[in-house]
């Protein structure tokens, strides 16, 4: 059984409705490792020892937050600035990551077809995610593929919302139980709530 | 009564008259002195004023400023002086000594009388010297560490001469008294009796003088060895152990003048108890110096015995300048003038030689040079007492007498020269060689309470220099058992934060307690030290303001920062997030920043905040402002809580009413 944290980036938790919620969610489960980065380090004082000492600690590590101009809140870069040092991540002697996985939870403003090379941002998510995905491959981590929820803002779409919620802790939980096997997930594109039913549904 | 006032009137304002028009021609205050004093000597005379025992009471001074000079000296410098202090200044001694028995040996004196010129001429003068480097700043140039290596070897080589001296004496006074006087009639004296008749009576004096004050006198050699080491530990053993805790009492009182009295007492203790054991006062007080030079008080002591220092030196130079005989010196101007001029070209061109071999380099060679080929005022000393032993003729002794001064007179010339002359062709040589300061930029702490105590601990362990200074003795103890180093003083005066060396500080932080006299030291040193960086403890909102006019570059309140940070803590235990905490203490604090600008306009020091009437409608007109900024209502702060973080679509007020 992998054992998982989660780290949960998002500087107007006051203001979320979509990532909060998938923060109550996680209430529901049990042995599970669970950081607010802005809660815990709030002037960005990170702790780099104790966060080493959690990266050895778990198998999958989860970030969630949303998603800001095209990359992370600044806070979980910070993280990666400090926590992922020479010799302990990558470099000579840094291979304390090898065989953990990443996985990225995040949100955007803007629709699922603003995300392609024809589309808004003439690019696709997983392009725009390629630092982190690159980050992990330096450490030796293995990337799964992202759970994403497009048009989070969106006032229209409250059952979607709601399943992607639902589906976040429905995916959070079998692969900490190890129902879902980490490797499943690490050749697809990126997941949705659909992806995540589909896979249950395999099982 | 009314004589002494004349006298003292008279050497004070011959001073005063003198020595700013000296400082203002650049010639330095120790030749005004010397002029002031050659000014009042016909004066003097006319009274018929003894300068020769007001001479005796002024070389106190040169006592005091050893004492100050080892205050500034810790042990561990003093250890590091070892070669240059016995190999350069034992050189200079023996040299000098040996080239000058020679010379007076071709003029036909026997050799203990020439020996006795030897000793006599090869010393240097400490007080003139070290006032003029310390009043140029050349005390820590490589020259001026050089030298005063030399006058400190010079110092403790006066102990073993005083006791060489008399021996020189035995042999003629036994067998062949009569061979001195031929001697002496060879040199041209007028009077072969008048000068015996002379060095009778001046022996018989001194001799009672000093067998009624020694504890040594009866003593066998080594009894004497042992009561003059004793003496010596009890300096070193009391300094460390006693002064402390008896300065820790006095301090206790808060009384300025005793504080100033046992510091006095302490010194001329010191000098009291070497003078009884036959050592040099100045050596004791200057071993003394050392010994506080790491204890709390230094600073308090510096400034407390400074002026007492400088008016006794001053008055010691004014004695020097008027006890130039000139009648005798017109007798003799061409063999006087032509022996001084010798003499300081001698001295110099052995210390020139000197300084090639202990690579004393650059223009400081120079400075080593000239600033030491005078002789010194323990020539007048050792003078007075071959005199005393029946070693020189007292007609002799007069025209070396003449010397002395005379060289010490052209002493402050020659400072003249080297600053005019050669210190700018090595400026350059000088530019280009930052590293070798050996004091890096200072910081000051003016307080080591609760505030001051964790500013000196932060600044400490970045690896600056602190020099910390405080008026509670029983804190300053404390401290010390923790290891942190506070001098005892009172910051709110400008000797002391002379003492603590404000001269060369970068940088000032005022920590005390006290509104009004953190208000005086950012006054004073502002005034007098434009280029500084104060940061500035304020004790209310108001006194911000009054800092700021001031000058401080930094004002910070007390406990305005540790306020918010409760308040932050205060926030977070009500459940606000804390990164949400975090972000509304900041705005709160930058709003706070703002209201005090808003309402300085209308402040008013003399008018007490509650009956300004113009004061309150601000704050009242502010304060809503300051309510809707901290719940999110207004855009005005951009790090406070309503702005950040806020998704498109959204606004404040919705977001509030969720």
């Amino acid at each position: 059984m992998p054992s998982m944290i989660v780290y949960y980036a998002h500087p107007g938790h006051r203001h979320s409705t979509v990532n909060a919620a998938m923060q109550s969610g996680l209430d529901a489960l049990s042995n599970l490792t669970r950081v607010d980065l802005y809660h815990e380090y709030p002037r960005h004082n990170i702790n780099i020892e104790t966060e080493q000492n959690r990266l050895l600690e778990h198998d999958i590590i989860v970030f969630q937050f949303p998603f800001f101009w095209y990359s992370t809140p600044s806070i979980l870069k910070e993280w990666q600035d400090l926590v992922l040092e020479y010799g302990f991540a990558y470099g000579p002697g840094g291979d304390k990551l090898a065989g953990k996985t990443i996985l990225a939870a995040t949100s955007t403003g803007g629709e699922v077809q603003d995300y392609s090379l024809e589309g808004k941002h003439q690019t696709d998510i997983r392009g725009l995610l390629k630092p982190l995905e690159c980050t992990a491959r330096l450490c030796q981590i293995n990337f799964a593929a992202p759970y994403v929820l497009f048009n989070a803002l969106s006032k229209d779409n409250a059952t979607e919302k709601q399943s992607h919620i639902d589906g976040y802790v429905k995916l959070l939980s079998t692969l900490q139980s190890g129902a879902l096997p980490v490797d499943q997930i690490i050749s697809n594109n990126t997941l949705g709530w659909r992806d995540v039913d589909q896979l249950m549904e395999t099982k | 009564m009314t004589s002494l006032l004349l006298v003292a009137f008279l050497f004070l304002i011959a001073g005063v008259i003198a020595v700013p028009i000296a400082s203002r021609f650049g010639l330095g205050s120790v030749l005004g002195y010397l002029l002031a004093g050659i000014a009042i000597s016909p004066i003097l005379y006319a009274l018929n004023i003894d300068v020769i025992s007001i001479q005796h009471i002024a070389e106190f001074g040169v006592v005091m400023m050893l004492f100050l000079v080892g205050l500034e000296l810790e042990p561990r410098m003093l250890w590091q002086m070892k070669t240059r202090l016995i190999g350069l200044g034992g050189l200079q001694v023996c040299v000098t000594t040996a080239l000058i028995t020679g010379i007076a040996m071709l003029f036909g004196f026997y050799w203990t009388i020439a020996l006795a010129i030897g000793l006599v001429l090869c010393l240097s003068s400490t007080a003139i010297v070290l006032q003029s480097l310390n009043e140029k700043g050349l005390m820590k140039s490589d020259g001026g560490q050089a030298g005063f290596s030399v006058l400190l070897f010079q110092d403790i080589a006066v102990i073993p001469m005083l006791a060489l001296i008399p021996l020189l004496a035995m042999p003629e006074l036994m067998d062949t008294a009569s061979s001195a006087a031929e001697h002496v009639s060879g040199t041209g004296s007028h009077s072969e009796t008048e000068g015996g008749h002379g060095v009778g009576d001046e022996a018989d004096h001194d001799s009672g003088h000093e067998s009624g004050l020694s504890l040594v006198e009866h003593l066998h050699g080594w009894q004497r060895a042992a009561v003059t080491l004793g003496a010596i530990a009890a300096v070193i053993v009391c300094g460390y152990f006693l002064v402390r805790p008896l300065f820790r009492y006095i301090a206790m009182a808060n009384l300025r003048e005793i504080f100033v009295a046992t510091a006095l007492m302490l010194v001329v203790g010191i000098a009291l108890l070497m003078s009884l054991v036959g050592l040099s006062p100045a050596l004791g007080t200057f071993l003394a110096g050392v010994v506080l030079a790491t204890s709390e008080y230094r600073h308090e002591l510096e400034s407390d015995i400074d002026p007492f220092k400088g008016l006794l030196l001053g008055l010691f130079f004014i004695t020097v300048g008027a006890s130039i005989n000139f009648s005798l010196l017109g007798e003799n101007l061409l063999l006087i003038l032509g022996l001084t001029i010798g003499l300081i070209l001698l001295k110099a061109f052995v210390l020139l030689v000197l300084s090639f071999i202990f690579k004393v380099n650059g223009g400081d060679r120079w400075l080593f040079s000239l600033s030491l080929a005078q002789a010194g005022e323990f020539g007048f000393v050792l003078l007075s007492f071959t005199v005393a032993n029946q070693v020189i003729p007292e007609s002799v002794a007069d025209k070396l007498l003449l010397c002395v001064a005379l060289s010490m007179l052209l002493t402050p010339l020659l400072f003249v020269a080297y600053d005019r002359l050669i210190a700018p062709r090595f400026v350059k040589s000088d530019a280009r060689e930052p590293d070798t300061i050996d004091e890096k930029g200072k910081v000051i702490i003016a307080g080591i309470g609760r505030f001051g105590g964790v500013i000196n601990r932060i600044l400490k362990s970045a690896g600056h220099n602190t020099v910390v200074v405080d008026h509670n003795a029983a804190s300053l103890e404390t401290f010390r058992k923790f290891g942190i180093h506070a001098y005892y003083g009172d910051a709110t005066r400008p000797d002391l934060l002379h003492a603590a060396g404000i001269d060369e500080a970068d940088l000032l932080v005022v920590a005390i307690d006290d509104e009004s006299q953190i208000n005086s030291i950012v006054h004073y040193v502002r005034h007098n030290y434009p280029d500084i960086h104060i940061v500035a403890r304020a004790i209310s909102r108001h006194h911000v303001y009054a800092l700021y006019a001031a000058g401080a570059n930094d004002i910070i309140r007390d406990t305005f920062d540790s306020a918010t940070r409760a308040g932050r803590s205060a926030l977070e235990a009500l459940g606000v997030h804390s990164y949400e905490a975090e972000k509304l203490i900041k705005g709160f604090v930058e709003f706070d920043q703002y209201a005090l600008r808003e309402v300085a306009s209308v402040f008013d020091e003399n008018i007490p905040a509650g009956e300004n009437q113009a004061y309150i409608d601000k704050v009242k007109s502010i304060m809503p402002l300051q309510d809707a900024a901290m719940q999110g209502k207004t855009d005005m702060f951009s790090g406070s809580y309503g702005r950040g973080w806020i998704p498109p679509g959204k606004t404040t007020d919705q977001d509030s009413e969720q």
